[in-house]
């Protein structure tokens, strides 16, 4: 604090008007005791919130805290005993013996890692357009079944892709899908809770809007791209992250419906490697394998999470 | 030119569902008619499907001991234990963040959400970890150090534990997008509604939030119990990957799921795995007539 004082330009008089208006809603603030939900200061009495969460945060980050530490640890430091959560050393062995193991089964991991990247990145794109498109008919279009259309879309978002694994399997096989880079697409592109997500924040998007842009004679094409969608964004951000979930840990497509193992993707050559052996150097790949698969997920939702949080504002089912 | 009009309006909205409708249609609604008609045959997916009628259903629940002894028990008690139990600890780690000023809380909800960005089986390196029946296993030296147990626990070979386990990992990775919808709704509850309550004489938190939070976020409870019920599917295969074996030691922690999959693509007896999806969609359908009830808005006769 003192340091900052010495090279600061003293206060304009709006400043030390504004601060002292803002001391006021803090004390103010204080001295409310009824409600406390989305408080919009830090407080002492928030604290017990906080000691409240602890045991659960605890819980949720150690595995993730040992996950990176596990990634660097030296082999000698895997399985010493007594065993520590933290390495006493970092090495990138485990990253070394990762890329080393791939290449052994003839298919370098780099492969695996492009395969991974061009159909996580395909499914996010077709199916943020394909969903996008029937929210758009959702929420601003009127044809016939479309209630009966959208009830049916909230029903299956509990229809979860493992429960009807085995009729897919036939479906895939007579649809010819089956060893080729669309077996990794075209089965996610489905997105019940994807489509209602975007209908719902679309349905926030005033009225007056698609009017207007109908009145000036935009098709509904136009009004979708150009009026709608740059709306919606959060929503479309939100759906991204899950399609993108949804593909980057899919390892069933490339066990079941994929024979070439040039063209199975990243999860499913990890979870080779943790159900295989169980050698000391496999645990550290292991660890390794696993954080590729977390960080590009945390990543994404730590950087885009102010969208998501905007979307599930509106996520509720009536 | 008016009826013009409106046909051309017509052709566009399907232009603008087609597509998403018919993946949609091929890949969910289509799968669950073949569940159902494939689960009357004898399929091996060699030979053409014979009829046997409800012969599947007779021997599911007849015959086939490791559905009945094992899968249906461990699904229903796992159901019943993470469905609620991981809905109760979102909905009261939603309510403890709302109360938390938001950067703090903005972290806080990231590590929550954390877990469920990847699945437990994914993760199932971690668990092996922390509960590996040596010493060396964290869990085993935490409990041997404070001198909680003498030697160490087999942890995931002992079938009581395994079970256990797998709802310590369910729970862990339970906070997921529902929670999210969750704390989003307590949020965004009307702040006035408190006032006026308070105003009216309510007395404490418990009646806060029985009595303004819930009601004013129904459509996010229900989006977080549909939520609930999806993620117990995570632990499709959580045992296998925690034991290690194929199948696990006495089928502990063996899920209908795990059981589908076993018919479905290990023996390839397409119809009677189709039987055991029917079992298991429906039981989901069950849940989502049960959460309904609770949070549904009540149609007015």
């Amino acid at each position: 604090m003192k340091y900052r004082k010495v090279d600061q330009a003293p206060l304009t008089k709006t400043e030390k008007i504004r601060r002292r208006l803002l001391k006021k809603a803090k004390r103010k603030y204080r001295k409310f005791q009824g409600i406390r939900i989305n408080p919009p200061y830090f407080h002492l009495s928030q604290m017990k919130f906080v000691l409240l969460a602890l045991p659960m945060l605890i819980i949720t980050m150690l595995p993730i805290i040992y996950i990176i530490s596990h990634a660097f640890k030296p082999l000698a430091e895997l399985y010493a005993y007594p065993p520590k959560i933290f390495a006493s050393r970092l090495t990138l062995d485990n990253f070394r013996n990762l890329a080393l193991a791939a290449s052994q089964t003839g298919v370098p991991f780099v492969r695996y890692l492009f395969n991974s990247i061009v159909s996580t990145s395909l499914t996010i794109v077709l199916s943020l357009l394909i969903g996008s498109l029937a929210a758009y008919s959702f929420s601003f279009l009127k044809y016939k079944f479309k209630k009966p259309l959208f009830a049916l879309n909230q029903l299956a978002i509990m229809i979860v892709p493992v429960a009807i694994a085995v009729p897919r399997f036939i479906m895939m096989s007579s649809l010819g899908l089956t060893n080729n880079m669309l077996s990794h697409i075209i089965p996610l592109l489905a997105m019940p809770v994807g489509v209602f997500l975007t209908k719902q924040f679309m349905d926030q998007v005033p009225r007056e809007l698609y009017e207007a842009a109908k009145i000036d004679g935009a098709n509904n094409w136009q009004i979708y791209s150009k009026v709608v969608l740059p709306l919606v964004k959060p929503a479309l951000v939100t759906v991204m992250i899950l399609a993108f979930q949804a593909s980057w840990n899919n390892a069933e497509t490339s066990s079941l419906y994929v024979n070439d193992e040039a063209l199975k993707t990243l999860p499913y050559y990890f979870s080779t490697l943790t159900l295989g052996t169980s050698a000391i150097a496999a645990q550290g790949m292991a660890a390794v394998a696993s954080l590729i698969i977390f960080v590009p997920n945390i990543v994404l939702f730590i950087l885009l999470q102010k969208n998501v949080m905007n979307t599930m504002a509106y996520s509720g089912i009536k | 030119m008016e009826t013009r009009n409106k046909k051309r309006k017509f052709n566009d909205a399907y232009l603008f569902a087609l597509p998403y409708f018919l993946v949609f249609f091929f890949f969910v609604v289509l799968l669950i008619f073949i569940s159902v008609i494939l689960s009357l045959t004898y399929y091996d997916t060699i030979n053409f499907p014979t009829w046997v009628g409800i012969q599947n259903y007779i021997t599911l629940f007849t015959t086939d001991s490791d559905f009945m002894q094992y899968a249906l028990p461990t699904t229903i008690k796992y159901a019943l234990i993470i469905g609620p139990g991981g809905y109760i600890i979102s909905f009261f780690m939603a309510w403890v963040l709302a109360q938390i000023s938001h950067k703090l809380r903005t972290v806080m909800a990231i590590v929550l959400y954390s877990p469920s960005l990847t699945s437990g089986v994914l993760m199932a390196v971690i668990w092996k970890v922390v509960f590996s029946g040596d010493t060396r296993g964290y869990l085993n030296y935490f409990l041997l150090n404070i001198g909680f147990i003498n030697e160490p626990v087999q942890w995931l070979q002992d079938t009581n534990m395994i079970f256990g386990i797998m709802i310590f990992v369910g729970l862990w990775s339970s906070m997921s997008v529902g929670f999210l919808a969750m704390l989003s709704g307590i949020l965004n509850v009307d702040k006035d509604l408190y006032e006026a309550a308070y105003v009216d004489g309510m007395k404490n938190r418990w009646q806060e939030v029985f009595y303004i939070t819930i009601p004013s976020m129904k459509p996010q409870m229900l989006f977080g119990a549909v939520m609930a019920v999806v993620g117990t599917f995570n632990a499709a295969g959580l045992a296998v990957a925690l034991t290690g074996s194929y199948p696990p030691p006495q089928l502990a922690g063996w899920l209908i799921v795990d059981h589908m999959n076993d018919y479905g693509f290990a023996r390839y007896e397409m119809g009677y795995a189709s039987a055991v999806s029917v079992v298991l969609l429906s039981m989901v359908m069950f849940f989502y007539y049960v959460s309904h009830q609770l949070f549904g808005e009540k149609k007015i006769r």
